[in-house]
């Protein structure tokens, strides 16, 4: 596993060859805090950290990832006679999680298919449909917020389980941050419709094509998107014996 | 009312104004509508106006703060819609701004009924970004297993309880209740706390089971048998529970599947699928139990389910108990110091804490000890960065968590996929169409948990 050790080689978390050849540089961060303006009295501010999340991975995935991989492939090139996205254009880039572990058998090891958001309704028709597919139960939607992926601020992330296969696999689609819109799954997943107002709610991604789309958690009037990184936490400072202990969102975080 | 006051009323009051004497104005003389018939004149006064009930958030059988939007006509529901978020408490924000270790007190209080399977699955996920799945110890997944197992059992308990006591079962709802009291003090015993353990920790557990536990814990399993025993017997043969639950709230596979509903619920429908076995973790691979199933996909059939599941988790539970006496003494967290906190915690007077020798070592031989601690437990550990998705087998059906992490000390993200809160979405299937009295038990057949829903 890499090196955790608080404060350690920052740079260790991103050498995983094994698992990926290209990183995706979503962020980098600089100093150690997360405070700036004040004199650096720590010698830590000079700090340069790459966020990467894993690249593509390369073949053979391993376990059964190559076969889903290629049947998904082949579907959506039988598709393509009426009218459906290829595979090329579907799938921007396919991400194998190794979590640790050896290869792609063992159980933690986890499957992502990145999806151009425009074919997204079809790559779920053919996951649900095709009998060697079946990934017919959606565990739902979950959104994440990176603002600092330029043109790809905000993922949906759908999580999909095969019961048939017993194989689980996410997808996950982005979008602009000013062109906030996802076509709506409810078509394919019904299940999805509650996931996908949670998820508009949170992070104002538009399902384009949902029934409903209206805030689900947060009373109807509210405005902003509370799971976005740029709305605060709200916290306010707690005073006990006498000192002020500050909200969470206003302490050091040792980015 | 009184004869004087009667009289005084039809007698010409001597202070009344001459002007007002002729009532005849304001009194509307009576017009019969249509051609005389009262149902015309019924159906006219009423006319298309659709009459939609609120049910909630304030009300006794909706199982928590949970709006349902009824339409009705007559007795008979025509449509209905369910309200939520009267609890969201921005959880998952939260934990954004806290450590990983931190996580699983702030996630512990989503489910606040099954508290450590949150726990157990944060804390699941967070070693798949950490890589240390498989260096967990054994003794660390039998507590858990055996914590889950038994809170699985607390749980099923609650919504039998709480489901009889909607229905007007008061009994029902005293031995359940009584019945988990056995589990939370057992609970209490490992971890301080009836419910907000915070217990299982990113790496293992907090701390080992106290001495005699498993004694403990047999002697208490056998009250929970007997009280099992006494909840079979006053519902499933009780004419009165039969006909309020048969064939009622019927949701059948496909209705499942569509509806992403899992747990008992989906079980019901004969399908037999269960994540402890679809995709095994903390060893449940090991254990021998089984799933059982029904045919009927009714609210009577979960009951059974839930019941037949409580026995399938007390052979879980004994199992651990067993295995728990064989690994006295293993280590109950993984053996890197640079996740494990270094502190060697103990249940003291006050719940629980740092014992006193662990405290004397650091503050008085080692400085180095200090300075880890310190840093561990105020700025924590870093995960690598990347996202892991983790479902372990909920009492209300499959619990999913997504963490992503971006290097940093704090979970970059962290979402739970509650199965209460999907599973409300078959609120609608479920009790269209029947009566209002059949809403209250279908929802009870969910089992949603309000604090889990909201998040």
């Amino acid at each position: 596993m890499s090196d955790v050790t608080p404060g350690g080689d920052q740079h260790a978390v991103v050498e995983r060859p094994e698992e990926a050849t290209r990183l995706e540089v979503v962020e980098v961060k600089r100093g150690m805090f997360g405070a700036t303006g004040s004199g650096d009295t720590s010698g830590y501010g000079g700090l340069v950290t790459p966020v990467a999340m894993p690249g593509p991975s390369q073949r053979p995935y391993g376990g059964w990832f190559d076969q889903v991989v290629d049947i998904l492939a082949e579907v959506l090139e039988e598709g393509t006679a009426s009218g459906g996205p290829g595979f090329d254009d579907a799938i921007e880039k396919v991400v194998v999680d190794l979590h640790g572990a050896e290869s792609a058998e063992a159980p933690q090891a986890e499957l992502t298919l990145y999806v151009a958001r425009e074919h997204l309704v079809p790559v779920c028709q053919a996951l649900r449909d095709d009998q060697d597919l079946r990934f017919e139960l959606s565990l739902g939607v979950s959104g994440v917020h990176y603002p600092h992926d330029a043109g790809r601020e905000l993922h949906a992330v759908y999580h999909l389980t095969s019961v048939t296969h017993s194989r689980r696999l996410r997808l996950e689609v982005a979008a602009p941050d000013d062109d906030p819109h996802i076509p709506s799954t409810t078509s394919v997943y019904p299940s999805n419709d509650w996931h996908e107002r949670e998820t508009y709610d949170f992070f104002g991604i538009v399902f384009d094509g949902h029934p409903a789309l209206t805030r689900i958690e947060m009373p109807d009037d509210w405005v902003g998107h509370p799971q976005r990184k740029d709305y605060p936490l709200g916290g306010i400072p707690v005073e006990y014996k006498g000192a002020t202990v500050p909200p969470p969102d206003t302490r050091r975080s040792y980015s | 009312m009184s004869a004087p006051a009667d009289h005084r009323s039809h007698a010409p009051h001597a202070t009344r104004p001459a002007g007002n004497e002729d009532m005849s104005s304001t009194v509307r003389a009576f017009e019969a509508y249509g051609d005389g018939d009262w149902d015309d004149i019924a159906r006219e006064a009423i006319g298309e106006e659709r009459i939609v009930v609120n049910m909630g958030p304030q009300h006794p059988s909706t199982h928590g703060v949970l709006r349902l939007m009824l339409e009705i006509d007559g007795e008979t529901v025509t449509e209905a819609r369910a309200g939520i978020g009267y609890l969201h408490t921005g959880i998952e924000k939260n934990m954004e701004f806290r450590t990983w270790t931190q996580g699983t007190t702030f996630c512990t209080r989503m489910d606040y009924v099954a508290p450590l399977f949150q726990e157990a699955a944060y804390c699941l996920a967070v070693e798949k970004l950490l890589g240390i799945t498989d260096d967990i110890p054994e003794r660390a997944s039998v507590i858990r297993v055996l914590m889950m197992e038994l809170n699985r059992i607390s749980s099923h308990l609650v919504c039998l309880g709480t489901g009889g006591n909607e229905m007007g079962a008061t009994t029902v709802m005293t031995v359940g209740f009584t019945a988990r009291e056995e589990i939370l003090r057992l609970f209490e015993a490992v971890t301080g706390l009836r419910m907000n353990h915070a217990y299982i920790r990113p790496g293992g557990v907090a701390v080992d089971t106290p001495e005699g536990f498993t004694t403990q814990a047999r002697a208490a399993l056998k009250n929970v048998r007997g009280y099992l025993k006494q909840l079979t017997d006053l519902m499933l043969a009780n004419p009165i529970f039969k006909a309020r639950l048969t064939d009622v709230g019927v949701l059948n596979l496909a209705g499942c599947m569509a509806l992403g509903v899992t747990g008992p619920v989906l079980r019901s429908t004969g399908l037999p699928y269960d994540v402890r076995k679809d995709n095994p973790y903390c060893g449940y691979e090991t254990y021998d139990f089984d799933v059982p199933t029904a045919q009927g996909a009714d609210c009577y059939d979960r009951v059974v389910l839930r019941i037949e599941e409580c026995y399938q988790s007390l052979k879980i539970v004994e199992q651990a108990l067993d295995r728990l006496d064989r690994t006295e003494g293993e280590p109950v967290m993984v053996a890197d110091r640079k996740i494990a906190w270094p502190a060697q915690l103990a249940v003291g007077a006050d719940g629980q804490g740092n014992s006193l020798e662990h405290i004397k070592k650091i503050m008085g031989t080692s400085m180095e000890a200090l300075i880890h601690h310190f840093k561990l437990v105020t700025e924590g550990f870093r995960v690598p960065v990347g996202q892991a998705w983790q479902t372990v087998e909920h009492p209300r059906g499959e619990l999913g968590v997504h963490v992503v992490s971006d290097g940093g000390t704090r979970p970059y993200r962290a979402h739970f996929r509650d199965p209460s809160f999907n599973n409300l979405q078959a609120t609608s299937v479920m009790c269209e169409g029947g009566q209002v009295a059949d809403v209250v038990v279908a929802v009870a057949s969910l089992d949603p948990v309000l604090g889990g829903v909201d998040r």
